[in-house]
């Protein structure tokens, strides 16, 4: 039963504000169910980061300790040296000019001719404008493994199959959801920065690249930080499109390492964590934008 | 007459000027999506090798699809990956969620942890989860028998446990990307909200029935589509850990087109099998807008 006599409800909103303002450590005062949450806490992000430095520690260890029973996670003899293996088991040095230049090539493309056609979706008009941004939603629908088969020979025909071109051209030219995040961002930025610009004979080209261009800098970060990551770490495409070594991006690397060194355990955890630090040593920097960026992206949706 | 040519010829260039920027994506939608589409569903009716002529062969692959054993364990297979996966991965998520959001000033600091899976490839992943679930090496074994369970399984090659170990493997990955989506819709819920029901004596599970579930079931709804529509794709992780040699049990649907259409190089019966994938999607996305009437609740 709600009480409605007015000194309660101050009083309760009261107590209902100091138990609010006492969440956590912002509050300030020390609570006793702090201790079960943070527990909670620490014991979930342990089990989140006890495999990673698995992966790192084992990649210090001598083979043999692999196999100790029971397995112990710091090593006993320190063998750096592993690093060493791999880098010389696979043309690392390469796989990371490789996938460092098609995810920054794709993603530089990827907003520049996303923002182009959300500019166009939501500003301009022309005919057909509704059923072709209709068609770019529809085929949000459309899982790649269907087009994938048209694709390989469609590249085949290009000559872009074992090129990066294969990897490159098409995402850049085609993200519907990259068109249709941008364009919900156009649509809020207020008609009459455009109108201003047009009576001083600013033409569209300008308008786009001196007044859209810069307010769009938080969706087109985020979207340019879940493009990036995406394609870092994609392992589907290069899979079906690259055939050569010299061409491969990291996640290949890995898997063909995983091949060849199949039970040389300790290099393997040495080529892993080579694949997987400069990602995680990034992200620690720039978590909150990483973090705002994916969220961004997904709630928008 | 000179002003309605006046404004006609500026409409035109608006137009032309719309086609202008929107030109580089148009180029992308027709030749690497709808082109592709198209011929998609041209093959699903041809039986083509990629080299030699293609021929016409009516609904023999899509009748084919139902007398392929494998195929069929695959689709059973998929379908058991999505109903252990996105359950999994909501109500685990929803749960680290509502703990991390309130830590305070130590979400950031909790967010590293349960996040740094998710910028991490899925190959590496695989590298990490592949030693890990390695019956010779694997800690999770040892610790089990030191709990006295006399023979854990062979996580990846016992038929009954590669399916669940792999889903295993996906929830640690994305689980991140669940927190931080649900910690989104947590924070905007008006805090008035809770202090009325605190006002009221509401318990803590009946603010969680009442106010937070009901109010979050459109990020639940959109993290559901999303997911089913993930976990239906899922190739990634059972390719990395077998390869080409995947048991029966542990194969899903898109390593099968993957394998039939690169491997044996049938491109008409793939694409076939993808047809039917895409429907899937289709039918079980349709179903949960259809179902979200009766439980999703819009503040707007």
């Amino acid at each position: 039963m709600t009480s409605s006599s007015g000194e309660i409800d101050a009083r309760g909103l009261e107590s209902a504000r100091r138990k609010n303002a006492s969440h956590g450590l912002s509050g300030g005062r020390f609570k006793p169910s702090w201790i079960p949450l943070h527990l909670l806490l620490v014991a979930g992000s342990l089990v989140m980061f006890v495999p990673f430095l698995w992966m790192l520690f084992s990649a210090l260890k001598p083979l043999d300790e692999i196999f100790a029973q029971p397995p112990k996670l710091l090593p006993k003899v320190w063998q750096p040296q592993n690093f060493v293996t791999a880098w010389q088991g696979a043309d690392f040095a390469r796989a990371y000019l490789n996938s460092v230049y098609i995810a920054g090539l794709v993603t530089v493309l990827t907003l520049i001719t996303c923002s182009m056609a959300a500019y166009a979706f939501a500003r301009i008009r022309f005919p057909g404008r509704k059923v072709i941004f209709g068609i770019f939603l529809a085929t949000m629908m459309v899982p790649f493994q269907l087009t994938v088969i048209p694709l390989y020979v469609i590249m085949g025909q290009l000559r872009w199959i074992d090129t990066h071109l294969a990897l490159i051209v098409p995402p850049a030219l085609f993200n519907a959801f990259g068109v249709f995040l941008l364009r919900q961002y156009v649509r809020g930025i207020p008609l009459e920065l455009e109108e201003a610009a047009s009576i001083d004979g600013a033409g569209r080209v300008r308008i786009f690249t001196t007044i859209i261009l810069p307010l769009l800098r938080t969706p087109l970060v985020a979207l340019g930080i879940f493009v990036f990551l995406g394609q870092w770490n994609s392992f589907f495409s290069p899979l079906i499109f690259l055939n050569s070594d010299r061409n491969f991006t990291i996640p290949l690397v890995v898997n063909q390492f995983k091949g060849a060194y199949s039970s040389d355990w300790t290099s393997l955890m040495a080529a892993t964590t080579m694949a997987a630090l400069p990602m995680l040593l990034i992200f620690i920097i720039a978590q909150r934008q990483i973090v705002q960026g994916i969220a961004l992206s997904g709630s928008k949706t | 007459m000179a002003l309605a040519s006046d404004v006609k010829r500026r409409r035109r260039t608006e137009a032309l000027w719309g086609y202008a920027f929107l030109t580089p994506q148009l180029i992308g939608l027709i030749a690497f999506m709808v082109g592709p589409l198209v011929f998609a569903i041209v093959l699903s009716f041809s039986s083509w090798d990629g080299l030699g002529s293609r021929t016409f062969v009516g609904l023999q692959n899509f009748i084919g699809v139902w007398q392929n054993d494998q195929l069929r364990q695959s689709w059973l297979n998929t379908a058991w990956f999505t109903a252990l996966q996105v359950p999994g991965l909501l109500i685990t998520g929803f749960f680290f969620a509502f703990f991390i959001q309130k830590a305070g000033r130590l979400t950031p600091f909790y967010r590293i942890f349960f996040f740094a899976p998710q910028v991490t490839s899925t190959v590496a992943v695989g590298a990490i989860w592949l030693w890990l679930l390695n019956p010779e090496i694997s800690p999770i074994s040892s610790l089990l028998k030191s709990l006295g369970v006399p023979n854990p399984p062979d996580w990846l090659q016992d038929p009954g446990t590669a399916i669940p170990a792999i889903v295993l493997v996906s929830i640690w990955q994305g689980l991140g990307y669940m927190i931080v989506m649900f910690v989104a819709g947590l924070q905007s819920i008006s805090p008035t909200l809770m202090e009325a029901a605190d006002i009221d004596g509401a318990s803590e599970w009946q603010k969680l029935r009442k106010i937070t579930v009901p109010l979050l079931s459109p990020t639940i709804l959109f993290l559901s589509i999303t997911s089913i529509i993930g976990s239906f794709q899922v190739f990634d992780y059972i390719y990395f850990f077998f390869d080409t040699t995947a048991p029966a049990n542990a194969h899903t649907i898109v390593y099968d087109i993957v394998n039939i259409a690169f491997r044996e190089f049938k491109f008409g019966f793939a694409a076939a099998i993808a047809v039917y994938l895409f429907l899937v999607l289709l039918a079980l996305t349709g179903l949960q807008f259809l179902a979200q009437k009766r439980w999703v609740h819009y503040t707007e």
